[in-house]
């Protein structure tokens, strides 16, 4: 057991610290004013590219793809010294953390050939689609059709909650081909163009007043069977490789998310009725419980990677990331601003409080995005402590006989 | 960087695990409740033989020199299996010599214990006092007066380190407690199975061990080595409600099937696992002298705890009206909880001190 980096590991964290140093010295603060859409993605492409330049992109994946080849060591070190700074990578994270992955597992060496370059080097933005209106906890209840016409498919449907569908060229989509099969059965997966004609797609405006995912509608879109990943209705199996990946993008605190420091500075802050904030006992036990679990997520992941790195796949323990991170974040912003009084209503441009606020809005919907804390409870007790899955009544009835009880 | 226990401490607790697995669990430990003796003696010896009281002991001093992470496996499983041993309290004592003893207390003491000849305990407590609370005992001209309590495994001691008041905080005192001016009194206490004394001392002959520094730092090793004995016991309640909830019926499913179940269950794994990271990053602290040790020390105690006490409490919850009851085991592990709990001071202590830490690290890279 070793916390610190062997030599070979800390020459290699120099390395990239000296780059970053060099290469994103306009980030090393927060921007002043926040970027707009327009900016965040050109500013987003130009440091993907930069990146991929210089090596420093899919760090663990093959090398034939068009990977580094290097352990997950080598990715938390990357991670670690990126996280210091203000890039901005958000535009990629379900492209390179779950669609390129599937992309390269599932597609013929052409489709590789064709689309896994761009997409590292950050040309072409990918989105993934696989929430409906109908199927977001259930995922395997979609309505999207998909029917063959000869050498192609035609998709007709909608998905919803798809984060960067307008800014996106590709998506992998998920589909039902057999409306007669069993629900996890009749599924098929697509890689499909965002340009294409029948595709549209609508804003969502969320809850905090920003537009980040989509709705997504397609009518009498053509796909040709090319650009199918995996065989016909093999899409839940297809759809699990997505989901392995999402494990290891998603879970851990959201890079510059106010945590336990933040909490610290605001108490330090405030005076109370019983002295200072900081001093309060009840104050530092949200201190330490805040830090208890964003570390303790922290240390978890890094534990796993440790295992990832001596040949282990990663499996569905990395639930708890976002099950104990999102709670966290709004159980935290709701003491600080508690703690702030009135200060904690009114909306401060630039301050803690604002940061803080906006964590309160946001953890709500990520308590949701990428499995409700309900459903990963039950990934927890049923995939890995080996309890019986709830009931599922639908399981084995041809999709087109669904009835609800 | 590696966050994971080496070969060897996994084969040791391997082997451990399989050495407790028969000879000590829920029913040794009932065994013990409804019996007399400080300690189950001929489980003691088997343990002795092992060599674990000498894991830490360096082999100058007749012990096996093995690391943190062998310490912190045994205290796991020892937890794990709620064995009647007063093996983490002599670890304690040990440890307490490692970090400060003079090179004649090392000599004097470290093979004894190591051998099993001699057993340790940890006299700090004082009622309601925290670890950090000045402490009445007092140590004048090799001198000890005062009266410690609870003592875990006082009964069984031959010697114990005492803290004292000293200008600069609570210090330590080693004391052989077959010495003239030392009372042992047994001390009702509410776990069952690892029994209490009270502590008296007039005047009896003790020497200092050590700085008020070192009673700190030992204080964070101990939280880590505790809180591995807390993931062992917090295991097992688990792994017990777990086997419950696959196999009780109600409504015409096994529970298990029910979110209001399935969910508890699941917490239990993520306090678990949040934990052992923490214990964990206490370890490699302890075994590396890292500075991060005050701070690692605090969240593996306070995870730890948080664990140990909602699996505790949902166990019983989850067994229903039979979890409740005297026969069940689920009272080994909910009155173990409280032993952990209150005998190293409180979540509130050690929520200071991890928040203490934390600024204190601040500062330094501001």
């Amino acid at each position: 057991m070793d916390f610190n980096d062997t030599p070979a590991e800390a020459a290699y964290r120099a390395k990239v610290r000296a780059w970053i140093e060099a290469n994103a010295a306009e980030y090393l603060e927060p921007p002043a004013e926040p970027w707009g859409l327009d900016e965040f993605v050109a500013r987003s492409k130009a440091w993907q590219a930069r990146k991929h330049d210089a090596g420093y992109v899919g760090l663990t994946w093959p090398k034939e793809v068009g990977g580094q080849g290097l352990s997950p060591m080598h990715q938390i070190i990357f991670n670690q010294e990126e996280s210091r700074t203000y890039v901005p990578t958000g535009l990629y994270s379900i492209g390179l953390g779950m669609c390129i992955p599937t992309v390269f597992t599932h597609g013929a060496p052409d489709i590789i050939a064709r689309y896994v370059p761009k997409a590292l080097r950050g040309e072409e933005v990918w989105c993934q689609l696989f929430s409906e209106p109908v199927a977001g906890s259930d995922l395997a209840a979609i309505r999207t059709r998909a029917v063959r016409d000869g050498d192609r498919w035609v998709v007709n449907g909608q998905k919803v909650w798809t984060s960067f569908a307008h800014r996106s060229d590709f998506g992998i989509i998920v589909t039902r081909t057999d409306f007669d099969a069993p629900k996890h059965k009749g599924l098929t997966m697509f890689i499909v163009d965002m340009k294409a004609p029948g595709v549209e797609v609508r804003p969502i405006r969320q809850m905090s007043g920003s537009s980040d995912f989509n709705e997504v509608f397609f009518t009498d879109v053509v796909i040709p069977d090319t650009h199918r990943l995996g065989a016909v209705g093999d899409g839940w199996k297809v759809s699990l490789t997505t989901l392995m990946h999402e494990r290891l993008a998603v879970g851990g605190k959201p890079r510059h998310a106010p945590g336990y420091r933040t909490l610290i500075d605001v108490a330090r802050s405030i005076e109370t009725d019983s002295g200072p904030a900081i001093e309060r006992a009840d104050v530092r036990q949200r201190i330490a419980d805040t830090y208890i679990a964003d570390e303790g997520v922290k240390l978890t992941q890094m534990r796993a990677l440790s295992a990832l790195s001596k040949g282990a796949i990663p499996g569905p323990e990395q639930s708890i990331a976002k099950v104990v991170v999102a709670k966290t974040m709004q159980d935290m912003s709701a003491f600080a601003l508690d703690l702030a009084e009135g200060a904690g209503l009114a909306v401060a441009p630039g301050s803690d409080l604002e940061r803080l606020q906006g964590s309160y809005m946001w953890s709500a919907g990520l308590r949701i995005a990428g499995g409700t804390d309900e459903i990963l409870r039950n990934i927890i007790a049923e995939r890995v402590l080996g309890l019986p899955g709830d009931l599922r009544p639908d399981k084995d009835t041809p999709f087109s006989q669904i009835k609800p009880l | 960087m590696d966050f994971d226990l080496s070969d060897d401490a996994k084969t040791l607790r391997e082997a451990a695990r399989k050495f407790l697995d028969a000879e000590a669990g829920p029913a040794v430990a009932r065994r013990a409740m409804e019996g007399e003796a400080p300690h189950d003696a001929t489980l003691w010896a088997k343990v002795v033989e092992q060599g674990w009281p000498a894991a830490r002991v360096p082999e100058a001093h007749g012990g096996l020199g093995l690391g943190a992470d062998e310490a912190c496996v045994l205290a796991e499983e020892v937890g794990r299996s709620l064995a009647p041993v007063p093996l983490l309290s002599t670890m304690a004592v040990i440890e307490a010599l490692l970090l400060a003893g003079t090179d004649a207390q090392k000599a004097a003491w470290l093979p004894r214990l190591a051998s099993g000849e001699a057993i340790g305990c940890l006299a700090w407590a004082e009622g309601a006092k925290s670890p950090a609370q000045m402490p009445a005992a007092r140590l004048e001209d090799g001198r000890l007066t005062g009266s410690k309590a609870p003592v875990a495994d006082g009964l069984s001691a031959t010697v114990a380190v005492v803290t004292v008041a000293s200008a600069d905080g609570p210090a330590m005192a080693l004391v052989p407690l077959q010495a003239a001016g030392v009372t042992v009194a047994p001390l009702q206490s509410l776990d069952l199975v690892r029994r209490a004394a009270t502590l008296a001392f007039a005047g009896a002959a003790a020497e200092p061990l050590g700085t008020a520094q070192d009673w700190v730092t030992l204080c964070e090793r101990l939280a880590v080595l505790h809180a591995w004995e807390a993931l062992g016991t917090a295991a097992a309640a688990m792994e017990m409600t777990l086997a419950y909830a696959k196999d009780r019926q109600a409504f015409g499913l096994r529970i298990g099937r029910y979110q209001a179940v399935k969910h508890k269950l699941a917490d239990m794994y993520i306090k678990g696992e949040l934990a052992r990271a923490h214990a964990m990053h206490g370890c490699w602290a302890w075994g590396s002298g890292a500075p991060e040790l005050a701070q690692a020390a605090a969240a593996a105690r306070l995870a730890s705890l948080d664990a140990l006490r909602f699996t505790a409490e949902e166990s019983v919850q989850l067994h229903g009206g039979i979890g409740f009851t005297w026969e069940h085991d689920c009272q080994f592990y909910y009155r173990r909880a409280r032993q952990i709990a209150g005998a190293l001071g409180s979540r509130a202590h050690w929520a200071d001190r991890l928040v203490r830490a934390l600024e204190l690290r601040n500062r330094a890279a501001a």
